[in-house]
């Protein structure tokens, strides 16, 4: 490694790790919480086994966890414009990053929720409690314990994932490191780069995850 | 003060009810024995709309509801009139003791926390467990939970309290506790409905004795009569039968 590289992976990691700061966490974050309430929904109407609305989440879950994102993102963006809805970049992307994860943790959260012993719902109605207090109450609390976990993986895949949106046009991480390498013809150097900030961001969320669950357990 | 009549349940097709009827004034204490299987706690779980029953009809503080077709207003109206203490006491597992019993007050029927608190320390310092009132269940043996449990069915100032094996779950020695505890609710004139195996329970503490055995009452009387006198084959069988395994245990001992 020489000093040209040295420089330049200097000077690139503030070129890409501002992108990153502006794009991929606010994407990652807008995206992510967007997903939460979406689970949330979708996980509910199937516990409490609404009507219609709940064959309604299974229709879609089925969709978006089956179907690559890639090709959700041309679907949103190069595909709907043609049927007359018109999206730019950033929005497309987060309209199908938060359905993906609603999807996913639509499943992690419902499985949660059914991990809840059924006499805590059965005291929630015996101490005169309606089934939604109960379940806001009593069984969300007990069931976020336990989907924690798995969905801080959710999180932390989600991170990984917005580089797709590179795909159309939005100018996170990925694309400026891209950008770079085609420029200094330095492929392997930039890529580990970018690789490596992706890799901070994520062990950054890891020791999150760890410290919110010692948190979480003291209770 | 509640009347039950007439009670029908079947779970795949299996009767477990059949036709069931009961009559429980103000201020009695009941015991529901039978064998395993017998219907008891289906019958406890039909009266508080855990289950919900083929047919039957309650009366309970003149409030007259079709077991089979209440809608969800007038189970929770009714629920609020009652206590009920699980065999497994399922306290709510996120809250403390404290909380367990306020939870209801505060968001099932609107009171201020400081009044909940109020009635909450009076019930805990009943069944002894004020001074655990910060300890998450999990810190708490079983009889503790129980007492705590207690403390929560009858923080709503309910009309009838019903127990669903409130022992049967415990470890031997943790047993003497929680029965003194609902002793000492009988002796305050508490009505309570008790489906136990605890023998010693029903001729001391209960006014009333009845035996359910496939899904219908084969006797009901007074505690003394019931055991002394049983009137029919059946209860003598029963009582036979417990007879014998006391004194197995006690051989054993």
């Amino acid at each position: 490694m020489n000093d040209r590289i040295l420089n330049l992976l200097k000077d690139s990691f503030v070129q890409i790790l501002l992108p990153g700061l502006e794009m991929t966490v606010p994407l990652t974050v807008i995206s992510f919480s967007l997903g939460l309430l979406i689970a949330l929904g979708t996980a509910l109407v199937q516990v409490a086994n609404v009507k219609v609305v709940r064959q309604l989440a299974r229709f879609y879950v089925w969709i978006f966890r089956g179907t690559p994102m890639l090709v959700q993102l041309y679907v949103v963006f190069y595909g709907l414009p043609k049927v007359g809805l018109i999206l730019n970049a950033f929005p497309a992307a987060v309209v199908v990053f938060s359905l993906n994860t609603g999807a996913y943790a639509s499943e992690t959260i419902r499985a949660a929720i059914l991990s809840v012993p059924v006499g805590q719902m059965e005291a929630g109605y015996c101490s005169g409690m309606t089934y939604m207090q109960t379940m806001r109450r009593i069984i969300l609390p007990q069931a976020m314990r336990t989907a924690f976990p798995p969905l801080s993986n959710s999180l932390i895949g989600l991170v990984k994932d917005t580089s797709l949106a590179s795909n159309i046009t939005v100018v996170e991480m990925f694309l400026t490191a891209q950008r770079i390498a085609s420029r200094t013809y330095e492929p392997f150097w930039m890529y580990l780069e970018v690789g490596f900030i992706y890799l901070i961001f994520c062990t950054a969320l890891t020791y999150l995850q760890r410290w919110l669950e010692k948190k979480l357990e003291r209770k | 003060m509640l009347d039950v009549e007439k009670v029908h349940k079947k779970f795949d097709g299996q009767e477990v009810l059949s036709g069931v009827s009961l009559h429980v004034d103000k201020g009695d204490v009941i015991t529901i024995l039978g064998p395993s299987g017998s219907g008891k706690t289906t019958l406890l779980r039909c009266i508080s709309f855990l289950e919900r029953a083929d047919s039957g009809w309650m009366d309970f503080a003149g409030t007259g509801v079709d077991m089979h077709r209440a809608g969800k207003n007038q189970v929770l109206a009714l629920r609020r009139r009652m206590g009920f203490v699980f065999q497994s006491y399922n306290l709510f597992a996120n809250k403390t003791a404290l909380k367990n019993v306020t939870e209801g007050l505060i968001v099932a029927r609107g009171m201020n926390r400081k009044t909940a608190a109020e009635i909450a320390e009076s019930c805990l310092q009943r069944v002894g467990m004020w001074e655990k009132r910060d300890s998450y269940p999990h810190q708490l043996s079983g009889g503790q939970q129980q007492r705590v449990a207690i403390a929560r069915a009858i923080a709503g100032d309910p009309e009838v309290v019903l127990f669903d094996e409130p022992t049967s779950a415990l470890d031997p020695e943790l047993v003497g506790e929680v029965l003194q505890v609902m002793r000492s609710l009988a002796r305050d004139g508490m009505t309570m409905l008790v489906v136990t195996h605890e023998m010693r329970f029903a001729r001391q503490a209960a006014n009333k004795v009845i035996l359910i055995d496939g899904g219908r009452i084969v006797e009901e009387g007074r505690p003394q009569e019931f055991f002394v006198s049983p009137r029919t084959e059946r209860a003598r069988q029963f009582l036979d039968l417990l007879g014998r395994e006391t004194e197995g245990g006690n051989a054993a001992q």
